[in-house]
């Protein structure tokens, strides 16, 4: 069974390789005919094709493992070794144990519907070969990232995905902001990323190992000296890639990519890699417990502040996008708070919803011909009501509201919050954040589908090829709560399957605390829709007037703030440096040796006669000083 | 004795005396193209030939040269796994070289081809040579065909920037003779692996004096700050050919005798200046890295960029761990490929509009998607993307030194920041955006820049996915040198503190 491993990183693998060759076929047939295109089916086919396939094959793994007595659920496959040298050996192994498996089976099925979805969305793109290229890719680095077994491949994954994300994100590169916006998210998550390897490093000079199961057993043991500087130090790739605060800037403009991009990479699989990092690492992080504060206080900061961010937003992917973080950043709480399955179990639910939400969004922005500024949308519920009926359920979930995926998973953070130490910090961002969520969210609804229609032509309902993957979503949002938690038989399936992989004490589930939690969250999450309810229903952006007079508005533009700093400040003073160093090179360095030069040649002025230009003379002058040097080398030898 | 190594060495210098003795040569260049895909196919099966698991040399050929101040000099030639790997890079830039040269030198083809085989020869000799006299004759050959590659082919600037190279090789020359003459009398043999494997060590005194004399004359090739001025300089002014082989090789040859003659030869003093060198290693890669960051001139920007990735280089060497030295010398071949790519890329384009500067272009991805391929694997191998061929030998010199001295590997990292910046910039510039009128509708690359650019392209995934059989030929001669750097240097106390 473990030869299948491979395969599921294989499988996209191959396809992308297959869509590459089509994209290559296709310029070449452009050389002599400039109209050429793909066929659009067979690309579609073969990569949806891929991805379905991975998915097949990732849930007949996840059978398997169910079968394999809980404490024993490990599947491994060995390559070979990739890298060994010194001291240092990293094999080429995969691991699926419950945690990878819960990840894969998320990434190739919201992967394979995302596929679908985007056969409609990129109809006749002259880039459709090489879009889905790229997404194939994309799963594969994806799958990697999860499946490796040791630190390095999944840095190897992660990196890949940082590619494809940059590839996609600047897919129409005719423009300039999309390949800018693509430079700046990949630029950014380097910067987290070298503390990444710093931390990778660390852990390879103390331990002599990297991979998952050595780190687990060391940490739980203490025998990891520096736990903090290394759960701190691959905290900061987290941070990059999962877009916290501070490094949350590339992913708004990463919305510069097509819709289902925004989708599937930033917003259901690739951002919460950080999110699967820690987990992985949990008992890492759980020896390191200064590092696990920082992790939650981060987390809810980013949880607020881009919540507030989303509330401010006038486009509607760029909303998204800062819901996203937002989200990203509760999970991060959770797992600050020691509650890792509950970071997982929010991730899983908020794939999801949030690719739900973009889809629909895509939907929205289909409609209209391109248009995401929310001022001009409105109304749009009887014209486009497939799509109005998905963003609800989207929009529901999200905001964190009974009886849909979003209230039970957000509401084992809020739990664990509680459970854990400093839990009147952690909680109050935690409900803070939830507030914001269920306000934004139905902003969000109300600006878009209801009140006065603000759009210019008649917008369209989607394709059945588009609209097809968003009601599977649909009905994973409204049933996937299941995941986190059955209420009436009080059980936890993401929590009890995660349980031997993660680290720490799971949080006591049911009883009359957790009904507590989730009567304060319901209240929390009903008061936001209300408000929306009464700002946005019938006003539109008209809405936002009450609220812009807030303080609390003003602290949605430190987001705006932040970027501008880096732009303004950091950006520029590297290169500002850069050019200093460069004029330094020239003036002090290559100055001296010129100096250098002038000197020598003055000096050598008297001796012009020997200068005649001819090479042999050259020749012979070079050889002789050698001759002479030899010499006098040999008689000091010999002395 | 094994006829194999001279023949390899000395089929292109042949090649060029042919060459010199036909001088009615129908195409020159092509034919040189041709000799140097010999000692290609030679080198691949010597690589595969070579015995994985020794630190010995082999492949030995040796005969009696002269005798010199009591000392048997022998024309003597041998690989162990530090040079097969080298003399690999070689011979796979060498035909690189001449069909890259093929569109672009339209003038006296038959002097570049003449001059092109004799630098090959001398470049083989240096990494293949296990003589000390030898090494130094190679040294020179391969050094003045350069001057005239530039001199007579380069840009308008070509003789200010000669004379440079010239100036800095001699001085360097001089040093490296002088204190090559020292090793040679004072440790009474000329055999480089004897030299590094013998316990009797040179004075003291003499051997930090000797240490300073190679080190700065490798220094001067590298190059490393702060003696870098001069490479920028010859890279603008010379063809696209010799841009190629100056970063793909001649670099390699400083980095390369800092490993074959410093660390083993010199062990007391490596350790005693390892600081040093770590310090210039590591502020040479963030510093070139900031200024390729500064440059508007794609060429200028590559030619820092290689300042930055061989001062990373140097760093790992100087960490003197097995896992950072191995990922040195993989470096020097994967920076050999990815530069060499670089180089050729931008002669492609410079060859279409002759401009190189980043604000010329924009777009170029619209109508050379090939290009555009080959320019972005390029830029995300050489800045170190996992799964291409610069992150293993990135990641491998970063882990080492960090165990050696992480801050020193905390510094080198941000040189892999910048990388990203510089080079993913001049991505941008060129093939991203709205395209200028002045370079709309350019061709995309020919069949024969495609033929030179794919085996490299090839190479750039075959060694990130599969490092294996280059890193296992590389284990033994490494753990080697570096047993002895650290023995040595354990048994006598360093004078100045190590970071720690």
């Amino acid at each position: 069974m473990s030869a299948l491993l491979p395969l599921l990183v294989g499988l996209p693998l191959a396809g992308a390789i297959a869509c590459a060759a089509l994209h290559a076929r296709v310029l070449s047939r452009r050389r002599t005919d400039p109209e050429a295109r793909p066929g659009e089916i067979l690309v579609g086919a073969i990569a949806t094709g891929a991805a379905s396939a991975a998915f097949v094959l990732a849930l007949a793994l996840f059978v398997r493992l169910l079968g394999l007595p809980a404490a024993d659920r490990r599947i491994g496959a060995s390559l070979g070794t990739w890298i060994d040298a010194g001291t240092l050996r990293v094999p080429a192994s995969l691991l699926l144990d419950p945690l990878s498996s819960i990840l894969a089976l998320v990434v190739t099925g919201v992967g394979a519907l995302i596929h679908l979805y985007s056969i409609g969305y990129m109809r006749g793109d002259p880039g459709f070969a090489r879009y889905f290229a790229c997404l194939n890719l994309f799963l594969a680095s994806m799958l990697l990232l999860v499946l490796g077994a040791n630190l390095p491949l999944t840095f190897v994954g992660w990196e890949g995905v940082g590619l494809c994300s940059y590839l996609l994100i600047g897919f129409w590169y005719g423009k300039g902001w999309p390949a800018d916006a693509g430079l700046k998210a990949f630029v950014v998550n380097r910067v987290g990323d070298a503390g990444f390897l710093l931390g990778i490093f660390l852990l390879q000079k103390e331990l002599g190992a990297l991979d998952y199961a050595s780190i687990g057993a060391a940490a739980s043991t203490g025998k990891i000296p520096s736990a903090t500087w290394a759960a701190a130090l691959l905290f900061c790739g987290a941070v990059g890639k999962s877009a916290q605060i501070p490094l949350q800037v590339w992913l708004p403009d990463a919305m510069a990519g097509p819709t289902p991009v925004s989708a599937l990479i930033h917003a259901a699989t690739m951002v919460t890699a950080g999110v699967y990092l820690l987990a992985r690492l949990s008992a890492l992080f759980l020896a390191a417990p200064g590092v696990l504060l920082v992790v939650g206080i981060v987390g809810g900061a980013t949880a607020v502040l881009a919540g507030l961010g989303a509330l401010a937003s006038r486009d509607l992917k760029r909303a998204l996008a800062c819901s996203t973080v937002s989200q990203l950043g509760l999970m991060f709480l959770g797992e600050g708070a020691g509650a890792f399955d509950a970071g997982i179990a929010h991730l899983t639910t908020h794939a999801f919803f949030k690719a739900l939400l973009f889809l629909a969004a895509g939907s929205v922005i289909h409609a209209l011909g391109g248009e995401q500024d929310l001022a001009k949308m409105g109304g749009l519920r009887a014209r486009i009501p497939a799509t109005f009926l998905c963003f609800c359920a989207g929009a529901w979930a999200l905001s964190g509201l009974p009886p849909l995926a979003g209230f039970f998973s957000k509401d084992e953070i809020l739990g664990g919050a509680l459970h854990g130490g400093h839990a009147a910090i952690l909680a109050s961002l935690g409900f803070a954040a939830s507030f914001l969520t269920a306000l934004y969210s139905f902003r969000l609804v109300y600006l878009v589908f209801s009140g006065r229609e603000n759009f210019a032509g008649s917008p369209h309902e989607s394709p059945g090829v588009m609209l097809a993957p968003m009601r599977v979503l649909a009905a994973l949002s409204l049933l996937g709560g299941a995941l986190a938690w059955i209420p009436i038989a009080d059980a936890r399936p993401i929590a009890a399957f995660l349980a031997p992989v993660l680290g720490g004490e799971a949080a006591p589930g049911g009883g009359a605390e957790h009904v507590l939690v989730a009567a304060l969250s319901f209240a929390v999450a009903s008061v936001g829709f209300l408000l929306a309810r009464r700002l946005w229903r019938d006003r539109g952006l008209a809405g936002d007037e009450g609220l812009a007079r807030t303080a609390l508005w003003r602290l949605a533009a430190a987001g705006g703030v932040l970027d501008a700093f880096y732009r303004g400040a950091v950006a520029r003073g590297a290169r500002l440096l850069a050019i200093a160093c460069g004029v330094f090179d020239l003036f002090v360095i290559d100055g001296a040796v010129n100096g250098v030069g002038r000197a020598a040649s003055a000096a050598g002025a008297s001796l012009r006669a020997l200068q005649n230009g001819k090479i042999q003379s050259y020749g012979i002058g070079i050889a002789a000083a050698a001759g002479a040097l030899l010499l006098a080398g040999l008689l000091l030898g010999r002395g | 004795m094994d006829p194999i190594l001279p023949l390899l060495v000395l089929l292109p210098a042949a090649g060029a005396g042919i060459l010199a003795l036909a001088p009615r040569a129908r195409d020159p260049l092509r034919f040189a193209g041709i000799v140097s895909l010999l000692p290609l196919g030679l080198a691949l099966g010597l690589f595969f030939a070579f015995e994985g698991r020794s630190a010995e040399p082999q492949f030995g050929f040796s005969v009696p040269w002269f005798r010199m101040g009591g000392v048997d000099v022998r024309f003597a030639l041998a690989l162990d796994g530090i040079s097969l790997l080298l003399v690999g890079l070689t011979a796979l830039l060498g035909p690189v070289f001449f069909f890259a040269a093929l569109g672009p030198v339209a003038e006296r083809r038959r002097e570049f081809a003449i001059w092109g085989l004799l630098m090959e020869t001398g470049m083989l000799g240096v990494f293949a040579a296990a003589d000390l006299v030898l090494f130094y004759v190679a040294w020179e050959i391969s050094l003045i065909p350069l001057y005239f590659v530039i001199g007579i082919w380069g840009g308008p600037g070509r003789g200010r920037a000669t004379t440079k190279f010239v100036l800095y090789t001699v001085a360097g020359s001089l040093l490296l003779l002088l204190a090559l003459l020292a090793v040679l009398l004072e440790g009474r043999s000329s055999d480089l692996f004897e030299l590094a494997r013998t316990p009797r060590l040179l004075p003291a005194s003499i051997e930090t004096l000797a240490f300073l004399g190679f080190a700065l004359g490798f220094a001067v090739k590298v190059p490393l700050l702060p003696f870098h001025t001069w490479l920028p300089e010859a890279h603008v002014e010379a063809p696209t050919s010799g841009s190629v082989v100056l970063a793909g090789v001649l670099l390699k040859m400083g980095t390369y005798g800092l490993l074959r003659f410093c660390l083993p030869i010199f062990p007391r003093a490596s350790a005693d200046l390892a600081p040093l060198l770590l310090a210039l290693g590591a502020g040479g890669a963030v510093y070139g890295a900031l200024l390729a960051w500064a440059q508007r001139d794609l060429k200028k920007l590559v030619a820092y960029s290689s300042i930055s990735h061989l001062g990373l280089v140097a760093m790992g060497l100087f960490a003197r761990e097995p896992s950072a030295v191995s990922g040195a010398v993989l470096q020097m071949v994967n920076h050999g490929i990815s530069t060499g790519a670089l180089f050729l890329l931008v002669g492609v384009l410079y060859d279409r509009t002759h401009r190189r500067g980043l604000g010329d272009f924009g777009g170029v991805a619209r109508s050379m998607p090939l290009f555009a391929f080959l320019f972005g694997l390029t830029a995300f191998a050489s800045i170190g993307l996992p799964g291409l061929n610069g992150f293993v030998g990135e990641f491998l010199i970063l882990s080492g030194t960090f165990s050696a001295a992480p801050v020193v590997a905390a510094v080198g990292a941000t040189s892999v920041v910048l990388s990203a910046v510089y080079l993913l910039g001049a991505v941008r510039a060129v093939l991203f955006g709205p395209t200028p009128d002045s370079v709309a509708g350019l061709p995309d690359c020919t069949r024969r820049e495609t033929a030179t650019l794919l085996p490299l392209a090839g190479l750039m995934v075959l060694l990130g996915v599969c490092p294996g059989p280059l890193l296992d030929r590389i284990r033994p001669s490494v753990e080697r040198i570096v047993a002895r750097a650290r023995a040595v240097a354990q048994a006598e106390p360093p004078r100045l503190e190590r970071p720690r």
